[in-house]
């Protein structure tokens, strides 16, 4: 009984007990609102269902969320990713639509290859801006956020690029071994990295560089060399989402690619229980908050409500599951409001008036 | 003579570092708009400025708040919807047939409401600014959709007024109505930054917050103050926004809040707090102003431009900040 209950309280205090919660009402909200909604069938070799359309539409942002996860873990963050999608799904674009047989594999590789070196070098630049001037995150990647989407809509020269060409195509809606071609990539860039972090100490010195990155640079860790590296690999995530964002419609726009996918992928990485002061990550979390972002906006299409309406329902959820999760609001609700809150609310008020 | 000289080297030299972003902000505008004056005839027109202040003038009241937030070492990215949200409701509002002041009362009373729940949020439970504000820009930009999923327009006299009165010399120069309340609520803020309680305590919990909580100064109380001042700034900006347009749009002001940190920031005031002037982010705005009215002068440069240009000045001057070695955390 004593056990039960101390298993009941370790089960509720876990930090993804309320995420998954809200993921499995939003699941169950749906199938009460359409019978058929977890139903997964077998067609012509090729799953289909709500729930991998969802997972597929969830891809690009598993992706950013999960480049995002490594530079949150190092107490940085990365506002760049939005415009790094746009561009670089705008180079592949323009590359593929110069050429003169767009179905060409070895052109569609080219282009790929192009582009995410394009990422990287704007990796790379974030990384020197952060790791070796020593410019405060928000900041540094701020300037390629602004700036970013200019330059993409440089590349496309102010135009929607469409394109025509199968083999990028299949990045975005193609097939592979019965599943979505983006859920395997994404499950695949996924498994890299956990191999990478929780395999070998990588995982391990990110956290302690987040934790204190003078203190670890004096254990012998080269902090500067492993913030520079989470821009990069942040950067070459984004990329990859932004081929399969412009895949899934095969055409570049630099103004609307990838728009806002920065704050999903910080919602995500935050709902996944990555303080987002660093020293401490979790990719099934990131993963887990990328899922609960999709099915949500997924709902709401679903339901008919317009999609912008869809930020009430985003805001809500945000502050719900930040709140939960956060130890003042939990302290609060375990100990009684402490009577000084109510005073300073009170002496608020004439404060208000100033500006006017 | 030697001594005056001896004087004047030895102010240049006690030039204290705060002030040299704000110089640069000050001696690029200058540079910017002689460029201008130098390569287009028409540049010179007085009413070529007076046009810069008109379409930015609910820029500048934005940033403004937004200034007392960045300089307490937050940020606020709900600005942009919330300027949205409040053309929004009083478009909706006048539609239905209330009457102007109410609709004014109404649409000012929203945005501080929005800003004052979220700095408490921010600090009773202790999460981060970004992620607060980031759930308040969904919120107020859902509500946008939420009231219409289409533009509505303004027909109110009193609206239509403001909108087309125009005050200006014989000569035919004007500005708008806008752009004096924009005037008096700059004035209001340089006054309570530098010569009021909440604006000391404002520098000082953006110098350090820990610091500020030990000299017993009232550190939550400020904090809300900052979001909600900002909030009622978003909510002016809105207002002046519906005189411009004469219209309440789901989608106006998307992505408002880069360009509002980007004025900010290249005003000279520092994005970890406690260094900054609201002088310093009138002089930011001028300078998006006048880029863009340069890009739009020369024809030939497209928009996209504008983005590239200001990615471009955030970089310099945050490395200027970085060299003259203002501390960041």
């Amino acid at each position: 009984m004593n056990s039960d209950r101390s298993g009941a309280r370790a089960l509720t205090g876990h930090r993804l007990f309320w995420p998954v919660v809200v993921l499995v009402v939003l699941l169950a909200a749906n199938t009460i609102y359409r019978p058929g909604f977890l139903s997964v069938q077998l067609r012509d070799g090729h799953l289909y269902g709500s729930v991998v359309d969802i997972v597929r539409l969830s891809a690009p942002l598993i992706l950013v969320a999960l480049g995002m996860t490594l530079v949150i873990a190092t107490g940085g963050i990365d506002l760049s990713v939005g415009s790094i999608c746009a561009i670089s799904g705008a180079i592949a674009c323009l590359y593929i639509s110069r050429q003169p047989d767009q179905n060409s594999l070895g052109g569609v590789l080219t282009a790929l290859a192009l582009a995410l070196g394009v990422a990287l070098v704007l990796g790379a630049w974030n990384g020197v801006l952060v790791a070796v001037i020593g410019i405060q995150p928000i900041i540094a990647t701020l300037i390629l956020m602004v700036a970013g989407r200019g330059l993409a809509q440089l590349v496309t020269e102010g135009q929607i690029l469409t394109i025509n060409s199968e083999p990028y195509k299949a990045i975005g809606v193609g097939h592979l071994l019965t599943l979505p071609l983006a859920i395997v990539i994404a499950l695949a860039v996924a498994l890299l990295i956990a191999a990478v972090t929780r395999r070998t100490a990588l995982g391990l010195i990110v956290e302690s560089v987040g934790g204190n990155a003078r203190a670890s640079r004096l254990a012998g860790i080269r902090s500067a060399r492993i913030t520079f590296l989470v821009y990069v690999i942040s950067a070459a995530c984004a990329a990859v989402a932004g081929f399969m964002m412009t895949a899934n419609v095969s055409s570049a726009d630099g103004n609307a690619a990838g728009l806002w996918v920065e704050l999903d992928a910080i919602l995500a990485v935050v709902i996944g229980g990555t303080s987002l002061a660093g020293g401490r990550f979790s990719l099934g979390g990131t993963i887990l908050g990328a899922l609960l972002i999709q099915t949500l906006t997924t709902t709401v299409y679903a339901m008919n409500i317009s999609p912008q309406t869809s930020l009430l329902f985003k805001a809500v959820v945000v502050i719900a599951v930040c709140l939960v999760q956060a130890p003042g609001f939990r302290a609060r609700f375990v100990r009684r409001r402490a009577p000084a809150v109510a005073a300073v609310t009170a002496g608020e008020q004439p404060k208000e008036q100033v500006p006017a | 003579m030697t001594t005056l000289s001896l004087t004047a080297a030895r102010t240049w030299s006690r030039l204290p570092r705060r002030h040299v972003p704000v110089l640069a902000t000050g001696v690029l505008l200058l540079v910017l708009y002689g460029v201008g004056v130098s390569q287009y005839r028409a540049f010179s027109n007085v009413q070529v400025i007076f046009n810069v202040f008109i379409d930015n003038g609910f820029l500048l009241v934005v940033a403004v708040g937004m200034t007392f937030v960045i300089l307490t070492g937050g940020i606020d990215l709900s600005v942009g919807s919330v300027v949205a949200m409040t053309a929004m409701v009083s478009a909706f509002l006048l539609g239905r047939g209330a009457p102007a002041a109410l609709v004014l009362l109404v649409a000012l009373l929203i945005g501080p409401t929005l800003g004052f729940l979220m700095g408490c949020v921010i600090h009773f439970f202790d999460i981060q600014p970004f992620i607060v504000t980031l759930a308040g820009m969904f919120f107020a930009r859902g509500m946008c959709t939420f009231i219409s999923d289409s533009s509505i327009p303004i027909t109110d006299g009193f609206w239509t007024r403001m909108s087309q009165e125009r005050i200006g010399d014989p000569s035919g120069n004007f500005v708008s109505i806008s752009v004096l309340i924009a005037f008096v609520v700059v004035a209001v803020a340089a006054y309570v930054l530098a010569y009021t309680r909440l604006g000391r305590n404002v520098y000082a919990i953006g110098g350090n917050a820990q610091s500020a909580l030990l000299m017993g100064l009232p550190v939550g109380r400020t904090r809300i103050a900052v979001y909600t001042i900002s909030g009622f700034c978003a909510a002016i900006g809105g207002i002046l926004l519906s005189f411009y347009t004469l219209s309440g749009a789901p989608l106006i002001a998307v992505g408002m809040e880069l360009d509002v940190i980007a004025a900010v920031v290249i005003g000279g005031t520092v994005l970890t707090g406690g260094s900054g002037y609201v002088f310093g982010t009138v002089l930011g705005v001028l300078v998006l102003g006048v880029i863009q009215t340069l890009i739009t002068f020369d024809g030939s440069l497209n928009s996209w431009w504008t983005r590239i240009v200001i990615g471009g000045l955030l970089f310099a001057f945050i490395l200027l900040q970085r060299l003259i070695g203002i501390r960041y955390k």
